[in-house]
């Protein structure tokens, strides 16, 4: 199964669910676009929700990766939440932990968006 | 595709084409073989990881899709390990001149983190340039819980 992305506003940040594997091919593809279309359209504050996701390559990681700079060269935020164990694993041992803001609680998440 | 298996030495050796769907197909023939000789749930993924890795890099930089080029696998089930041998057509070449994921200047690169994450999920890892007309060749396995049934199939 591919990834199936969800998008939802709470306050002023857009929250994406994300289902499934983000993989090289249809994967990472629907990654891309989506996070482009939200930056397209002004969404500065991107919250994503990693929860479930069960499988990420280093494809999907590298997606994750430019989106975070994306989103930041236009002056936005993008931060992860509710990472599974084996996505906690493959961001420590690319040194990515260090680079994303990572938090386990929605509510404090959106809270830290300033 | 081609298959040759040969139950004595429990060896199965598949070729396939230079396409992302062989990415898939690999990853499945090593979880089908992993999954049926006694490993556990989390082997099965850090293989799975390490195949589709080296899969994807066999058909993307080494044969970059040519369809003519084809991308060799080989498992050996072992009492004491799963051995994986991934060959392709390509080019080859030196993993030292390859930039370093890790280094602070590379930590936002779109790519360039598959060998190091198959190092980081296999017990045993090597990779070189192979003789021409083949590309490189990448050779892993992961080591069978001492514990788990070895060698048995499960349910």
């Amino acid at each position: 199964m591919s990834v199936k992305l969800t998008t939802r506003q709470v306050g002023d940040v857009t929250v994406i669910d994300a289902n499934g594997r983000i993989t090289l091919g249809e994967g990472s593809s629907t990654f891309r676009e989506s996070i482009k279309d939200l930056t397209a359209f002004g969404n500065k504050k991107i919250l994503l929700n990693l929860g479930d996701v069960t499988y990420i390559d280093s494809s999907g990681i590298g997606e994750m990766v430019s989106a975070f700079t994306s989103v930041t060269n236009q002056g936005g935020q993008l931060k992860l939440l509710n990472l599974t164990k084996r996505v906690k694993d493959l961001l420590q041992i690319t040194k990515l932990y260090t680079v994303f803001e990572v938090f386990d609680d929605e509510a404090a998440a959106v809270r830290s968006f300033s | 595709m081609a298959e040759n298996q040969n139950d004595a030495a429990q060896v199965v050796e598949k070729q396939f084409d230079s396409t992302l769907d062989s990415v898939d197909e690999a990853e499945n023939l090593i979880l089908n073989i992993a999954g049926q000789t006694g490993f556990t749930e989390d082997d099965l993924h850090r293989l799975g990881m390490a195949v589709r890795e080296a899969m994807v890099n066999a058909v993307v930089h080494g044969n970059r899709y040519n369809l003519r080029k084809k991308v060799h696998l080989t498992v050996a089930s072992e009492p004491t390990a799963l051995r994986i041998t991934i060959l392709d057509e390509g080019e080859g070449f030196e993993p030292q001149e390859l930039p370093d994921p890790l280094a602070e200047e590379n930590l936002l690169r779109q790519s360039g983190r598959g060998l190091l994450l198959i190092q980081a999920f296999v017990d045993e890892f090597q990779m070189r340039k192979a003789e021409p007309p083949l590309g490189t060749k990448v050779m892993m396995a992961i080591h069978r819980n001492p514990e788990s049934e070895a060698g048995g199939p499960t349910e």
